[in-house]
């Protein structure tokens, strides 16, 4: 069990050349997560969180530094060479879900697996078995407009999950949901992690960062704090405590 | 690879049915209109051939020409001067030639029984079938010794047979042509209308020797038709005609003819000529609209891509290469484009059908316009898909997904 890191940053450095004065969006960043790990990497905007998860996402390239992902150096790779580490060890879940809209539920899940030419028999099986694991195995069918936000966020799950990717990277995954489904989501997160599965969550709520295990702040372009959560919460005993919602609702009628 | 991929394109299409249709009309009114007017052309052009194997092969006409007396030019036909010695003479002397026959011709009131018919007789040679491809239908035509000896036999046309005899045959009963008797030997097939709407079988042909002695008294005659040996030599059958002609009546240089040659075969090729460069013309505005119709691809491509930019992010995040992105789209361009040239090529068949019915104008459906619009369909959907699929390829993931 001599896995190499999941993510291996070295000395990063981000600068955009945006018209007269560069910006340094990261300054000499450097970050080892191991597999099985749950990080939440927080910070205000403009802190350089979104440049970091873009790095990390394989989306962008540092201007400097070394990124190791799983153990292969990802650096300088093309656009069509980041598309297919993208596809094949990354999966990302967004804010805004970002699903294709009027695309069924399974279909929407097959998509990085079209990608990688993966034939159709198996497409479905392996949809149809990442949509059971979220808990959507009765809405298959369904589309996007059919779903409620929670729903809609672990179909993008799914298909972060499909491709049994090396990490999860989740932007902002509970931003565009109320308290309770977010609860839901970081229950989904937490039970994917004691399976193994390495995620990273990008946030700037307290709240979320206290379901992860390590907390990592970003400030100004560098890390400022790097260290396990306390006081972890456990999402799934929270559902499993707060009163149902129909008796909330007929305490308020 | 591809057949997911074919599914993503098609299904993006049906999504927005109406604007596809919108841009597919495009292509098919530049393919149907491209199909339809090279159709309308080429059937003009064939028209055009047709009749021009119907006047007989590579003919030439001499005919006799102006008179000029105190200063006056008396205008074609004036002269008079041909006699069948000339005929002869062409067919001898000018080695281009192939088979002449003289021409003479009258207008008579034909009689049989009760009823009577005015037509035109033309006194000609034994050669004149062969040089103006006609043929015999029933009984047989005048022969040598017929002509010799002036013999009142006939060879009518379906016009005159039809109008003499109604449905009886008419081969072997005797005619009256100006109160003489003539024998009907033989009618000649039908052939129709000539090119300047002439009724070609309102006609009595009569030796020419007959129409010379027996109806007119003269020794001229008014045309002499000759068959050049093939279609090149027609312009050297013109000038050795024109030499031979000028010298056997005596014509000192500078002094104009007294015969004029129509070269027919010119005529023809000049209005192959001109209803070919009418085809082209037509087939090349038809081929203006198609190319609006896929400007009209590319601008509908553009709208898409903008519109679908966020989708585009998300397949990007997930792994799609940017040979992937464009290939998406220029699928979706190029059904676009072969859908649109199908329907063209429906619809010009049906258009050219259309016209030529309601108007009764000759159309000829040319494979080769149809094989090659759907080809083109296709390349226009290419051409002016590409522009649209690579601005989707290029698409930054980042900038992409933050679309709104």
């Amino acid at each position: 069990m001599n896995r190499p890191p999941i993510i291996q940053l070295e000395h990063i450095h981000k600068v955009y050349d945006t018209g007269s004065v560069p910006v340094h969006a990261l300054r000499d960043v450097s970050l080892t997560v191991e597999a099985g790990e749950f990080a939440a990497i927080m910070g205000a905007s403009g802190s350089g969180k979104s440049s970091l998860m873009n790095i990390l996402g394989c989306l962008d390239r540092p201007t400097s530094g070394v990124y190791r992902l799983d153990g292969a150096d990802v650096s300088h790779l093309s656009k069509d060479e980041r598309a297919s580490v993208r596809n094949s060890r990354i999966g990302f879940v967004f804010q805004g879900f970002n699903l294709l809209r009027r695309t069924s539920a399974m279909e929407n899940v097959e998509l990085p697996l079209i990608y990688s030419n993966v034939h159709a028999h198996d497409r479905h099986l392996r949809s149809r078995h990442a949509l059971e694991l979220v808990g959507l195995g009765a809405k298959l069918d369904s589309h996007p407009n059919q779903l409620s936000g929670g729903q809609q966020q672990r179909v993008a799950i799914a298909r972060a999950l499909v491709t049994g990717p090396s990490l999860i990277l989740a932007d902002e995954p509970t931003g565009n949901l109320d308290s309770r489904t977010a609860v839901e989501i970081m229950a989904l997160f937490q039970r994917m992690n004691a399976a193994g599965i390495t995620i990273v969550v990008v946030t700037h709520e307290p709240d979320i960062a206290q379901y992860c295990r390590r907390m990592i702040v970003v400030k100004d372009g560098r890390i400022l704090l790097d260290q396990p959560v306390r006081n972890r919460r456990d999402a799934a005993a929270e559902m499993a405590s707060a009163p149902p919602q129909d008796e909330f609702e007929e305490v308020l009628s | 690879m591809m057949v997911p991929i074919f599914k993503i394109a098609l299904r993006a299409l049906a999504r927005n049915k109406a604007r596809s249709a919108l841009t597919m009309l495009g292509i098919v009114i530049g393919v149907g209109s491209v199909i339809a007017m090279v159709s309308l052309g080429q059937g003009a052009q064939q028209q055009v051939q047709q009749q021009i194997a119907g006047m007989g092969d590579n003919l030439l006409i001499v005919m006799s020409g102006s008179r000029t007396s105190s200063g006056v030019r008396g205008g074609a036909g004036t002269s008079n001067r041909l006699t069948p010695e000339d005929a002869e003479a062409i067919l001898r002397e000018v080695p281009a030639v192939a088979s002449v026959s003289p021409g003479v011709n009258s207008n008579v009131t034909t009689v049989f029984g009760n009823q009577n018919w005015t037509t035109r007789a033309e006194g000609v040679g034994l050669d004149y079938l062969s040089i103006r491809g006609r043929s015999i239908d029933a009984g047989e035509f005048f022969t040598e010794s017929d002509i010799r000896s002036a013999a009142r036999v006939a060879v009518i046309g379906q016009t005159v047979a039809t109008e003499l005899f109604g449905a009886a045959d008419p081969v072997g009963q005797t005619i009256r042509v100006r109160n003489l008797p003539f024998r009907v030997v033989g009618t000649i097939t039908a052939k129709g209308q000539s090119g300047m709407g002439q009724d070609q079988d309102d006609i009595l042909y009569l030796p020419y020797t007959t129409v010379m002695k027996k109806l007119q008294s003269t020794i001229y005659i008014s045309t002499i038709f000759v068959s050049a040996a093939d279609r090149d030599s027609t312009a050297a059958a013109e000038t050795g005609i024109a030499a031979l002609l000028r010298s056997r009546h005596n014509i000192r240089a500078g002094q104009d003819d007294d015969f004029t040659v129509r070269n027919l075969t010119d005529v023809a090729e000049a209005a192959e000529e001109s209803s070919r460069v009418m085809t082209m013309l037509l087939g090349g505005i038809a081929a203006v609209s198609l190319l609006v119709g896929g400007i009209g691809i590319m601008n509908i491509m553009l709208v898409s891509v903008t519109e679908r930019t966020r989708e585009i992010g998300i397949r990007m995040a997930v792994g799609a290469r940017t040979s992937h992105v464009q290939h998406q789209f220029l699928i979706e361009s190029l059904v676009l484009g072969l859908l649109g040239g199908i329907g063209g090529i429906f619809a010009g068949i049906a258009t050219s059908l259309g016209v030529s019915y309601a108007f009764g104008w000759p159309q000829s459906i040319s494979p080769l316009a149809v094989a090659g619009s759907a080809l083109f369909s296709m390349a226009i959907g290419i051409f002016f898909g590409y522009y649209p699929a690579k601005k989707a390829a290029a698409l930054d993931p980042i900038d992409a997904l933050r679309f709104e």
